[in-house]
Protein backbone atom coordinates (compact mmCIF):
# COMPACT_ATOMS: atom_id res chain seq x y z
CA UNK A 1 0.00 0.00 0.00
CA UNK A 2 1.16 3.52 -0.72
CA UNK A 3 2.46 5.45 2.26
CA UNK A 4 1.13 8.80 1.17
CA UNK A 5 -1.74 9.54 -1.17
CA UNK A 6 -2.55 13.12 -1.96
CA UNK A 7 -5.80 13.29 -3.87
CA UNK A 8 -6.70 16.35 -5.95
CA UNK A 9 -5.79 18.97 -3.37
CA UNK A 10 -6.27 22.67 -4.06
CA UNK A 11 -5.45 25.69 -1.96
CA UNK A 12 -6.24 29.27 -2.77
CA UNK A 13 -5.49 32.49 -0.94
CA UNK A 14 -8.14 34.97 -2.07
CA UNK A 15 -8.02 34.91 -5.84
CA UNK A 16 -4.54 33.36 -5.96
CA UNK A 17 -4.65 29.64 -6.63
CA UNK A 18 -1.41 28.44 -5.03
CA UNK A 19 -2.04 24.72 -5.50
CA UNK A 20 -4.44 23.64 -8.21
CA UNK A 21 -5.81 20.10 -8.15
CA UNK A 22 -2.59 18.21 -7.51
CA UNK A 23 -2.33 14.50 -6.73
CA UNK A 24 0.71 12.52 -5.67
CA UNK A 25 1.33 9.00 -4.49
CA UNK A 26 4.49 8.08 -2.59
CA UNK A 27 5.48 4.46 -2.02
CA UNK A 28 7.28 3.26 1.13
CA UNK A 29 11.04 3.64 0.81
CA UNK A 30 10.81 6.08 -2.07
CA UNK A 31 12.72 9.32 -2.37
CA UNK A 32 10.59 11.79 -4.23
CA UNK A 33 11.71 15.21 -5.37
CA UNK A 34 9.35 18.05 -6.15
CA UNK A 35 10.75 20.71 -8.44
CA UNK A 36 9.39 23.73 -10.22
CA UNK A 37 10.13 27.41 -10.77
CA UNK A 38 9.58 29.92 -7.98
CA UNK A 39 5.91 30.32 -7.19
CA UNK A 40 5.08 26.85 -8.46
CA UNK A 41 3.29 26.04 -5.20
CA UNK A 42 5.82 23.52 -3.90
CA UNK A 43 6.02 24.84 -0.34
CA UNK A 44 2.25 25.35 -0.16
CA UNK A 45 1.87 21.74 -1.26
CA UNK A 46 4.17 20.71 1.61
CA UNK A 47 2.19 22.84 4.00
CA UNK A 48 -0.96 21.02 3.00
CA UNK A 49 0.63 17.63 3.68
CA UNK A 50 1.94 18.66 7.11
CA UNK A 51 -1.16 20.52 8.24
CA UNK A 52 0.26 24.02 8.21
CA UNK A 53 -2.70 24.78 5.92
CA UNK A 54 -5.89 22.83 5.31
CA UNK A 55 -6.70 22.30 1.62
CA UNK A 56 -9.84 23.90 0.20
CA UNK A 57 -10.58 20.70 -1.68
CA UNK A 58 -9.04 17.23 -1.88
CA UNK A 59 -7.95 14.63 0.66
CA UNK A 60 -4.64 13.53 2.14
CA UNK A 61 -4.33 9.87 3.10
CA UNK A 62 -1.31 8.79 5.13
CA UNK A 63 -0.79 5.09 5.65
CA UNK A 64 -4.46 4.40 4.96
CA UNK A 65 -5.68 7.08 7.34
CA UNK A 66 -7.36 10.31 6.26
CA UNK A 67 -5.29 13.06 7.90
CA UNK A 68 -6.76 15.99 5.96
CA UNK A 69 -8.36 17.57 9.01
CA UNK A 70 -5.74 16.70 11.62
CA UNK A 71 -3.77 19.44 13.37
CA UNK A 72 -0.01 19.62 12.68
CA UNK A 73 1.03 18.03 15.99
CA UNK A 74 -1.27 15.08 15.39
CA UNK A 75 0.15 14.51 11.93
CA UNK A 76 3.57 14.39 13.53
CA UNK A 77 2.25 11.71 15.88
CA UNK A 78 1.09 9.78 12.78
CA UNK A 79 4.67 9.82 11.51
CA UNK A 80 5.03 12.86 9.26
CA UNK A 81 8.03 15.07 10.09
CA UNK A 82 9.37 18.06 8.22
CA UNK A 83 12.04 20.69 7.94
CA UNK A 84 11.48 24.21 6.69
CA UNK A 85 12.82 26.34 3.86
CA UNK A 86 14.22 28.77 6.41
CA UNK A 87 15.81 26.58 9.09
CA UNK A 88 13.60 26.31 12.17
CA UNK A 89 15.53 25.32 15.28
CA UNK A 90 15.70 26.46 18.91
CA UNK A 91 18.52 28.99 18.39
CA UNK A 92 19.47 29.76 21.99
CA UNK A 93 19.67 26.12 23.02
CA UNK A 94 22.55 23.79 22.28
CA UNK A 95 22.49 21.10 19.61
CA UNK A 96 22.19 18.53 22.38
CA UNK A 97 19.23 20.33 23.97
CA UNK A 98 17.52 20.74 20.59
CA UNK A 99 17.79 17.02 19.97
CA UNK A 100 16.93 16.10 23.52
CA UNK A 101 13.61 17.93 23.31
CA UNK A 102 12.82 16.11 20.06
CA UNK A 103 13.72 12.72 21.52
CA UNK A 104 11.66 13.32 24.65
CA UNK A 105 8.65 14.41 22.62
CA UNK A 106 9.05 11.40 20.35
CA UNK A 107 9.20 9.11 23.38
CA UNK A 108 5.86 10.42 24.61
CA UNK A 109 7.48 12.10 27.62
CA UNK A 110 6.59 15.68 26.82
CA UNK A 111 4.29 16.04 29.82
CA UNK A 112 6.55 14.26 32.28
CA UNK A 113 7.80 16.18 35.27
CA UNK A 114 10.30 13.51 36.23
CA UNK A 115 12.56 11.01 34.46
CA UNK A 116 13.90 7.79 35.87
CA UNK A 117 17.62 7.17 35.56
CA UNK A 118 16.88 4.46 32.99
CA UNK A 119 14.79 6.79 30.85
CA UNK A 120 17.37 9.52 31.19
CA UNK A 121 20.16 7.18 30.08
CA UNK A 122 18.13 5.98 27.12
CA UNK A 123 17.41 9.53 26.03
CA UNK A 124 21.04 10.57 26.35
CA UNK A 125 22.16 7.56 24.33
CA UNK A 126 19.66 8.30 21.57
CA UNK A 127 20.72 11.96 21.50
CA UNK A 128 24.38 10.93 21.15
CA UNK A 129 23.44 8.60 18.32
CA UNK A 130 21.67 11.42 16.48
CA UNK A 131 24.59 13.78 17.04
CA UNK A 132 26.94 11.22 15.52
CA UNK A 133 24.63 10.51 12.62
CA UNK A 134 24.28 14.19 11.80
CA UNK A 135 28.03 14.75 11.94
CA UNK A 136 27.62 17.21 14.81
CA UNK A 137 29.93 15.55 17.34
CA UNK A 138 32.30 18.50 17.82
CA UNK A 139 29.50 21.05 18.13
CA UNK A 140 27.01 19.30 20.39
CA UNK A 141 27.29 21.76 23.26
CA UNK A 142 27.26 24.95 21.25
CA UNK A 143 24.19 27.10 20.75
CA UNK A 144 22.59 26.22 17.45
CA UNK A 145 22.15 29.89 16.57
CA UNK A 146 25.94 30.29 16.48
CA UNK A 147 26.56 27.42 14.08
CA UNK A 148 27.03 27.57 10.32
CA UNK A 149 24.02 27.33 8.09
CA UNK A 150 24.91 23.76 7.15
CA UNK A 151 25.21 22.62 10.76
CA UNK A 152 21.93 24.32 11.65
CA UNK A 153 20.30 22.47 8.79
CA UNK A 154 21.84 19.18 9.89
CA UNK A 155 20.51 19.82 13.40
CA UNK A 156 17.06 20.50 12.02
CA UNK A 157 17.11 17.31 9.97
CA UNK A 158 18.26 15.29 12.98
CA UNK A 159 15.48 16.85 15.07
CA UNK A 160 12.95 15.69 12.52
CA UNK A 161 14.63 12.29 12.45
CA UNK A 162 14.51 12.04 16.24
CA UNK A 163 10.75 11.76 15.83
CA UNK A 164 11.25 8.40 14.08
CA UNK A 165 9.06 9.52 11.20
CA UNK A 166 7.78 7.24 8.51
CA UNK A 167 7.74 10.12 6.08
CA UNK A 168 10.27 12.94 6.10
CA UNK A 169 9.56 16.14 4.19
CA UNK A 170 12.53 18.38 3.46
CA UNK A 171 11.86 21.86 2.09
CA UNK A 172 14.95 22.95 0.12
CA UNK A 173 17.49 21.24 2.36
CA UNK A 174 20.49 22.77 0.57
CA UNK A 175 19.11 26.30 0.07
CA UNK A 176 21.73 28.97 0.56
CA UNK A 177 24.61 26.56 1.08
CA UNK A 178 28.08 26.37 -0.38
CA UNK A 179 29.32 23.38 -2.37
CA UNK A 180 30.88 21.59 0.57
CA UNK A 181 27.82 22.01 2.78
CA UNK A 182 25.54 20.96 -0.07
CA UNK A 183 27.62 17.85 -0.54
CA UNK A 184 27.48 16.96 3.17
CA UNK A 185 23.73 17.45 3.43
CA UNK A 186 23.22 15.42 0.25
CA UNK A 187 25.28 12.59 1.69
CA UNK A 188 23.28 12.75 4.91
CA UNK A 189 19.97 12.52 3.05
CA UNK A 190 21.33 9.68 0.96
CA UNK A 191 22.34 7.73 4.06
CA UNK A 192 18.94 8.23 5.65
CA UNK A 193 17.26 6.98 2.52
CA UNK A 194 19.56 4.11 1.58
CA UNK A 195 20.61 2.85 5.01
CA UNK A 196 17.70 4.05 7.09
CA UNK A 197 15.09 2.97 4.51
CA UNK A 198 13.32 6.25 5.16
CA UNK A 199 10.65 7.57 2.82
CA UNK A 200 11.56 11.12 1.88
CA UNK A 201 9.88 13.86 -0.13
CA UNK A 202 12.03 16.88 -0.81
CA UNK A 203 11.71 20.20 -2.57
CA UNK A 204 14.96 21.27 -4.16
CA UNK A 205 16.25 23.81 -6.61
CA UNK A 206 19.74 22.36 -7.03
CA UNK A 207 19.37 19.97 -9.98
CA UNK A 208 22.60 18.13 -9.15
CA UNK A 209 21.11 17.22 -5.80
CA UNK A 210 17.76 16.26 -7.30
CA UNK A 211 19.15 14.04 -10.02
CA UNK A 212 21.64 12.51 -7.64
CA UNK A 213 19.08 11.55 -4.99
CA UNK A 214 15.60 11.17 -6.40
CA UNK A 215 13.87 7.93 -7.39
CA UNK A 216 11.07 9.93 -8.95
CA UNK A 217 10.51 13.59 -9.64
CA UNK A 218 7.29 15.59 -9.74
CA UNK A 219 7.30 18.93 -11.53
CA UNK A 220 4.91 21.74 -10.64
CA UNK A 221 4.44 25.00 -12.48
CA UNK A 222 2.25 27.91 -11.37
CA UNK A 223 0.34 25.75 -8.95
CA UNK A 224 -0.39 23.05 -11.50
CA UNK A 225 0.92 19.56 -12.11
CA UNK A 226 3.30 19.49 -15.06
CA UNK A 227 4.99 16.09 -15.13
CA UNK A 228 6.11 13.13 -13.09
CA UNK A 229 8.66 10.42 -13.77
CA UNK A 230 12.13 9.06 -13.18
CA UNK A 231 15.03 11.50 -13.44
CA UNK A 232 15.86 10.51 -17.07
CA UNK A 233 12.21 10.82 -18.05
CA UNK A 234 11.97 14.28 -16.52
CA UNK A 235 15.24 15.37 -18.12
CA UNK A 236 13.82 14.32 -21.51
CA UNK A 237 10.39 15.87 -20.99
CA UNK A 238 9.77 18.70 -23.46
CA UNK A 239 7.17 20.49 -21.33
CA UNK A 240 9.53 20.50 -18.38
CA UNK A 241 12.37 21.79 -20.49
CA UNK A 242 10.39 24.76 -21.72
CA UNK A 243 8.78 25.57 -18.38
CA UNK A 244 11.70 25.00 -16.14
CA UNK A 245 14.98 23.67 -17.39
CA UNK A 246 14.58 25.88 -20.44
CA UNK A 247 14.79 28.93 -18.23
CA UNK A 248 18.13 27.85 -16.87
CA UNK A 249 19.61 27.00 -20.27
CA UNK B 1 26.05 15.75 45.71
CA UNK B 2 28.86 14.21 43.75
CA UNK B 3 26.55 13.86 40.81
CA UNK B 4 25.29 17.39 41.21
CA UNK B 5 28.85 18.66 40.92
CA UNK B 6 29.33 16.55 37.86
CA UNK B 7 26.20 17.83 36.18
CA UNK B 8 26.58 21.47 37.06
CA UNK B 9 29.57 23.63 36.41
CA UNK B 10 31.15 24.43 39.78
CA UNK B 11 30.56 28.12 39.29
CA UNK B 12 26.84 27.55 39.18
CA UNK B 13 26.87 25.55 42.39
CA UNK B 14 28.92 28.27 44.07
CA UNK B 15 26.45 30.94 42.93
CA UNK B 16 23.53 28.89 44.24
CA UNK B 17 25.24 28.40 47.59
CA UNK B 18 25.93 32.13 47.81
CA UNK B 19 22.30 33.03 47.06
CA UNK B 20 20.91 30.70 49.71
CA UNK B 21 23.52 31.72 52.27
CA UNK B 22 22.67 35.38 51.70
CA UNK B 23 18.95 34.68 52.04
CA UNK B 24 19.37 32.57 55.16
CA UNK B 25 21.56 35.13 56.86
CA UNK B 26 19.52 38.15 55.75
CA UNK B 27 18.08 39.03 59.20
CA UNK B 28 21.67 39.33 60.44
CA UNK B 29 23.32 41.33 57.67
CA UNK B 30 20.42 43.49 56.57
CA UNK B 31 20.38 45.74 59.67
CA UNK B 32 24.08 46.42 59.09
CA UNK B 33 23.22 47.93 55.71
CA UNK B 34 20.40 49.99 57.16
CA UNK B 35 17.66 47.52 56.21
CA UNK B 36 15.13 45.80 58.40
CA UNK B 37 13.79 42.26 58.45
CA UNK B 38 10.31 43.09 57.19
CA UNK B 39 11.89 44.59 54.09
CA UNK B 40 13.61 41.27 53.44
CA UNK B 41 10.29 39.47 53.82
CA UNK B 42 8.67 41.77 51.28
CA UNK B 43 11.52 41.19 48.84
CA UNK B 44 11.08 37.42 49.13
CA UNK B 45 7.36 37.56 48.46
CA UNK B 46 7.49 40.08 45.62
CA UNK B 47 10.54 38.28 44.23
CA UNK B 48 8.59 35.03 44.20
CA UNK B 49 5.79 36.82 42.36
CA UNK B 50 8.24 38.21 39.80
CA UNK B 51 9.75 34.75 39.38
CA UNK B 52 6.24 33.38 38.79
CA UNK B 53 5.62 35.95 36.07
CA UNK B 54 8.99 35.05 34.62
CA UNK B 55 8.20 31.35 34.68
CA UNK B 56 5.83 32.25 31.87
CA UNK B 57 7.63 35.23 30.34
CA UNK B 58 11.23 34.10 30.44
CA UNK B 59 10.80 30.37 30.01
CA UNK B 60 7.70 30.01 27.85
CA UNK B 61 7.97 33.33 26.05
CA UNK B 62 4.44 34.37 26.96
CA UNK B 63 3.87 37.85 28.41
CA UNK B 64 0.98 38.20 30.83
CA UNK B 65 0.16 41.72 31.92
CA UNK B 66 -2.59 40.63 34.25
CA UNK B 67 -0.78 38.41 36.71
CA UNK B 68 -1.53 40.80 39.58
CA UNK B 69 -5.06 39.36 39.40
CA UNK B 70 -3.86 35.95 40.58
CA UNK B 71 -1.60 37.57 43.12
CA UNK B 72 -4.54 39.58 44.44
CA UNK B 73 -6.96 36.67 44.44
CA UNK B 74 -4.39 34.73 46.45
CA UNK B 75 -4.17 37.59 48.94
CA UNK B 76 -7.95 37.97 49.27
CA UNK B 77 -8.44 34.20 49.47
CA UNK B 78 -5.95 33.93 52.28
CA UNK B 79 -7.32 37.01 54.05
CA UNK B 80 -10.93 35.90 53.85
CA UNK B 81 -10.12 32.54 55.38
CA UNK B 82 -8.40 34.28 58.28
CA UNK B 83 -11.09 36.92 58.66
CA UNK B 84 -14.28 34.94 58.15
CA UNK B 85 -13.60 31.23 58.43
CA UNK B 86 -10.66 29.89 60.43
CA UNK B 87 -7.69 31.26 62.30
CA UNK B 88 -5.17 29.13 60.47
CA UNK B 89 -2.23 30.43 58.49
CA UNK B 90 -1.62 27.23 56.46
CA UNK B 91 -5.30 26.99 55.58
CA UNK B 92 -5.24 30.61 54.42
CA UNK B 93 -2.25 29.98 52.17
CA UNK B 94 -3.80 26.82 50.77
CA UNK B 95 -7.13 28.51 50.05
CA UNK B 96 -5.54 31.59 48.49
CA UNK B 97 -3.28 29.48 46.27
CA UNK B 98 -6.13 27.28 45.10
CA UNK B 99 -8.47 30.23 44.47
CA UNK B 100 -5.98 32.17 42.34
CA UNK B 101 -4.62 29.09 40.60
CA UNK B 102 -8.01 27.73 39.63
CA UNK B 103 -9.21 31.14 38.45
CA UNK B 104 -6.06 31.35 36.34
CA UNK B 105 -6.57 27.88 34.92
CA UNK B 106 -10.12 28.69 33.82
CA UNK B 107 -9.15 32.01 32.30
CA UNK B 108 -6.06 30.55 30.68
CA UNK B 109 -8.20 28.06 28.79
CA UNK B 110 -10.08 30.97 27.21
CA UNK B 111 -7.09 33.00 26.07
CA UNK B 112 -4.42 30.46 25.26
CA UNK B 113 -4.84 30.87 21.51
CA UNK B 114 -3.92 34.56 21.63
CA UNK B 115 -0.29 35.50 21.07
CA UNK B 116 2.06 38.33 21.82
CA UNK B 117 0.47 41.74 22.25
CA UNK B 118 -3.03 40.28 21.95
CA UNK B 119 -2.35 37.88 24.79
CA UNK B 120 -0.98 40.72 26.91
CA UNK B 121 -4.03 42.89 26.17
CA UNK B 122 -6.50 40.15 27.04
CA UNK B 123 -4.69 39.43 30.31
CA UNK B 124 -4.82 43.13 31.22
CA UNK B 125 -8.54 43.20 30.49
CA UNK B 126 -9.33 40.13 32.57
CA UNK B 127 -7.02 41.29 35.34
CA UNK B 128 -8.95 44.56 35.53
CA UNK B 129 -12.21 42.64 35.83
CA UNK B 130 -10.93 41.10 39.06
CA UNK B 131 -9.60 44.45 40.21
CA UNK B 132 -13.02 46.05 39.85
CA UNK B 133 -14.68 43.15 41.63
CA UNK B 134 -12.32 43.61 44.57
CA UNK B 135 -12.79 47.36 44.43
CA UNK B 136 -16.58 47.43 44.20
CA UNK B 137 -17.82 44.45 46.19
CA UNK B 138 -17.36 46.27 49.49
CA UNK B 139 -19.46 44.00 51.68
CA UNK B 140 -17.11 41.07 51.06
CA UNK B 141 -13.77 42.55 50.00
CA UNK B 142 -13.80 45.77 51.98
CA UNK B 143 -13.81 47.72 48.73
CA UNK B 144 -11.44 50.63 48.43
CA UNK B 145 -10.27 50.22 52.04
CA UNK B 146 -9.10 46.68 51.38
CA UNK B 147 -9.73 43.57 53.39
CA UNK B 148 -9.07 43.98 57.09
CA UNK B 149 -8.72 43.28 59.91
CA UNK B 150 -7.11 39.87 59.91
CA UNK B 151 -3.85 38.63 61.33
CA UNK B 152 -1.49 35.85 60.43
CA UNK B 153 -1.70 33.22 63.12
CA UNK B 154 1.09 31.61 65.11
CA UNK B 155 2.15 28.25 63.73
CA UNK B 156 1.60 25.24 65.94
CA UNK B 157 4.33 22.77 65.15
CA UNK B 158 3.33 20.07 67.60
CA UNK B 159 6.13 20.50 70.10
CA UNK B 160 6.46 24.24 69.78
CA UNK B 161 4.59 27.31 68.59
CA UNK B 162 6.23 29.70 66.19
CA UNK B 163 5.00 33.23 66.79
CA UNK B 164 5.20 34.57 63.26
CA UNK B 165 2.80 37.40 64.12
CA UNK B 166 4.96 39.31 66.54
CA UNK B 167 8.43 37.97 65.81
CA UNK B 168 9.62 39.48 62.53
CA UNK B 169 12.64 37.20 62.26
CA UNK B 170 10.54 34.07 62.79
CA UNK B 171 8.14 35.30 60.13
CA UNK B 172 11.03 35.94 57.74
CA UNK B 173 12.20 32.35 58.11
CA UNK B 174 8.68 31.06 57.68
CA UNK B 175 8.38 32.99 54.41
CA UNK B 176 11.85 31.83 53.37
CA UNK B 177 10.77 28.20 53.76
CA UNK B 178 7.61 28.88 51.73
CA UNK B 179 9.73 30.67 49.13
CA UNK B 180 12.21 27.80 48.96
CA UNK B 181 9.44 25.26 48.39
CA UNK B 182 8.00 27.24 45.48
CA UNK B 183 11.39 27.96 43.95
CA UNK B 184 12.39 24.31 44.20
CA UNK B 185 9.15 23.33 42.48
CA UNK B 186 9.81 25.83 39.68
CA UNK B 187 13.37 24.64 39.19
CA UNK B 188 12.21 21.03 39.20
CA UNK B 189 9.60 21.71 36.51
CA UNK B 190 12.01 23.69 34.35
CA UNK B 191 14.49 20.82 34.36
CA UNK B 192 11.88 18.24 33.41
CA UNK B 193 10.88 17.14 29.91
CA UNK B 194 7.80 19.35 30.25
CA UNK B 195 9.99 22.30 31.21
CA UNK B 196 12.05 21.77 28.10
CA UNK B 197 8.93 21.91 25.94
CA UNK B 198 8.32 25.34 27.50
CA UNK B 199 11.75 26.44 26.31
CA UNK B 200 11.00 24.93 22.91
CA UNK B 201 7.86 27.05 22.61
CA UNK B 202 9.74 30.15 23.69
CA UNK B 203 12.51 29.51 21.21
CA UNK B 204 10.44 28.64 18.17
CA UNK B 205 6.75 27.98 18.36
CA UNK B 206 6.53 26.71 14.79
CA UNK B 207 9.32 24.22 15.29
CA UNK B 208 7.75 23.08 18.56
CA UNK B 209 4.42 22.49 16.86
CA UNK B 210 6.03 20.51 14.06
CA UNK B 211 7.88 18.36 16.56
CA UNK B 212 4.47 17.24 17.71
CA UNK B 213 4.08 19.44 20.77
CA UNK B 214 0.47 20.59 21.16
CA UNK B 215 1.54 24.16 21.81
CA UNK B 216 -1.74 25.50 23.18
CA UNK B 217 -2.01 22.73 25.77
CA UNK B 218 1.56 23.27 26.93
CA UNK B 219 1.14 27.04 27.16
CA UNK B 220 -2.05 26.52 29.15
CA UNK B 221 -0.27 24.22 31.61
CA UNK B 222 2.62 26.66 31.97
CA UNK B 223 0.17 29.54 32.43
CA UNK B 224 -1.78 27.62 35.05
CA UNK B 225 1.34 26.65 36.99
CA UNK B 226 2.48 30.25 36.86
CA UNK B 227 -0.91 31.38 38.24
CA UNK B 228 -0.66 28.90 41.11
CA UNK B 229 2.79 30.20 42.03
CA UNK B 230 1.50 33.75 41.71
CA UNK B 231 -1.50 33.10 43.97
CA UNK B 232 0.77 31.40 46.48
CA UNK B 233 2.95 34.52 46.55
CA UNK B 234 -0.20 36.62 46.92
CA UNK B 235 -1.33 34.57 49.93
CA UNK B 236 2.01 35.20 51.56
CA UNK B 237 1.71 38.89 50.76
CA UNK B 238 -1.58 39.05 52.66
CA UNK B 239 0.28 37.59 55.64
CA UNK B 240 3.09 40.12 55.26
CA UNK B 241 0.69 43.06 55.45
CA UNK B 242 -2.18 41.54 57.46
CA UNK B 243 -4.18 43.28 54.78
CA UNK B 244 -5.37 42.66 51.23
CA UNK B 245 -5.34 45.68 48.95
CA UNK B 246 -7.47 46.00 45.78
CA UNK B 247 -4.51 47.81 44.20
CA UNK B 248 -2.67 44.51 44.43
CA UNK B 249 -4.89 43.36 41.53
CA UNK B 250 -4.45 46.47 39.40
CA UNK B 251 -2.63 46.20 36.08
CA UNK B 252 0.00 48.65 37.31
CA UNK B 253 0.93 46.01 39.87
CA UNK B 254 1.23 43.49 37.03
CA UNK B 255 3.48 46.00 35.30
CA UNK B 256 5.66 46.22 38.41
CA UNK B 257 6.15 42.44 38.40
CA UNK B 258 7.05 42.44 34.71
CA UNK B 259 9.43 45.33 35.41
CA UNK B 260 11.15 43.38 38.19
CA UNK B 261 11.54 40.36 35.92
CA UNK B 262 12.90 42.35 32.98
CA UNK B 263 15.15 44.51 35.14
CA UNK B 264 16.65 41.53 36.92
CA UNK B 265 17.00 39.44 33.79
CA UNK B 266 14.18 37.41 32.36
CA UNK B 267 16.29 34.69 30.84
CA UNK B 268 17.80 33.79 34.18
CA UNK B 269 16.05 31.87 36.90
CA UNK B 270 17.17 34.19 39.71
CA UNK B 271 17.02 37.43 37.74
CA UNK B 272 13.52 38.42 38.86
CA UNK B 273 14.51 38.04 42.52
CA UNK B 274 17.35 40.46 41.94
CA UNK B 275 14.91 42.73 40.13
CA UNK B 276 12.63 42.59 43.17
CA UNK B 277 15.53 43.44 45.48
CA UNK B 278 16.38 46.51 43.42
CA UNK B 279 12.74 47.51 43.02
CA UNK B 280 11.69 47.09 46.66
CA UNK B 281 14.80 48.59 48.19
CA UNK B 282 14.75 51.49 45.76
CA UNK B 283 11.07 52.05 46.48
CA UNK B 284 11.68 51.90 50.22
CA UNK B 285 14.47 54.45 50.19
CA UNK B 286 13.27 56.84 47.50
CA UNK B 287 9.67 56.89 48.70
CA UNK B 288 10.87 58.17 52.06
CA UNK B 289 12.39 61.13 50.21
CA UNK B 290 9.76 61.88 47.58
CA UNK B 291 6.26 60.63 46.78
CA UNK B 292 7.23 60.66 43.11
CA UNK B 293 9.48 57.64 43.56
CA UNK B 294 8.02 55.94 40.50
CA UNK B 295 9.72 58.46 38.22
CA UNK B 296 13.06 57.27 39.52
CA UNK B 297 12.18 53.59 39.24
CA UNK B 298 11.04 54.27 35.69
CA UNK B 299 14.28 56.02 34.91
CA UNK B 300 16.29 53.14 36.35
CA UNK B 301 14.21 50.69 34.32
CA UNK B 302 14.88 52.59 31.09
CA UNK B 303 18.61 52.63 31.84
CA UNK B 304 18.69 48.90 32.48
CA UNK B 305 16.69 48.05 29.37
CA UNK B 306 18.87 50.33 27.22
CA UNK B 307 22.24 49.22 28.50
CA UNK B 308 21.59 45.72 29.83
CA UNK B 309 18.96 44.19 27.56
CA UNK B 310 19.40 40.88 29.39
CA UNK B 311 18.81 42.53 32.74
CA UNK B 312 21.16 43.09 35.64
CA UNK B 313 21.85 39.41 36.21
CA UNK B 314 22.30 38.80 32.49
CA UNK B 315 24.94 41.55 32.42
CA UNK B 316 26.70 40.14 35.50
CA UNK B 317 26.70 36.67 34.01
CA UNK B 318 28.15 37.93 30.75
CA UNK B 319 30.95 39.67 32.62
CA UNK B 320 31.71 36.55 34.67
CA UNK B 321 31.73 34.30 31.61
CA UNK B 322 33.92 36.73 29.70
CA UNK B 323 36.47 36.96 32.52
Amino acid sequence: MSLLQVKNVSKHFGSLVAVNNISMTVEPGELRAIIGPNGAGKTTFFNLITGFFTPNTGRIIFDGRDVTDLLPARRVWCGIARTFQVTEVFPELTVRENLRISVEVASGMRLRAWLSQTDDDKIRARVRELIEMGGLAGKADRQVGELSHGDQRATEIMMALALKPRLLLLDEPTAGMGDQETYEITQLIRRLHRDGKLTIVLIEHDMRVVFHLADRIMVLDQGKFLAEGTPPEIAANKAVQTAYLGQAA
Amino acid sequence: MKQLLKLEPRRKVAALAAIWAALMAAPFWMPLLGGYTALGTRVLVLGLAAMSVNFLLGFTGVLSFGHAAWFGIGAYGCGMILKYIALSTPLGILAGTLAGGIAGAVLGALIVRRRGVYFAMVTIAFGQVFYYIAFQWSSVTGGDDGLRPFYRQPLHLGVATLDILNNAVAFYYFVLVCFALAVAAMAFILRSPFGRTMLAIRENERRARFLGIPVELHIWIAFTLSCFFMAYAGSLYALVNNFADPRGLHYSQSGDFVMMAVMGGMRSFWGPLLGAVVFVVFQDYVSSITINWQIFIGFLFVLVVLFFPRGILGAIRRTVVAS
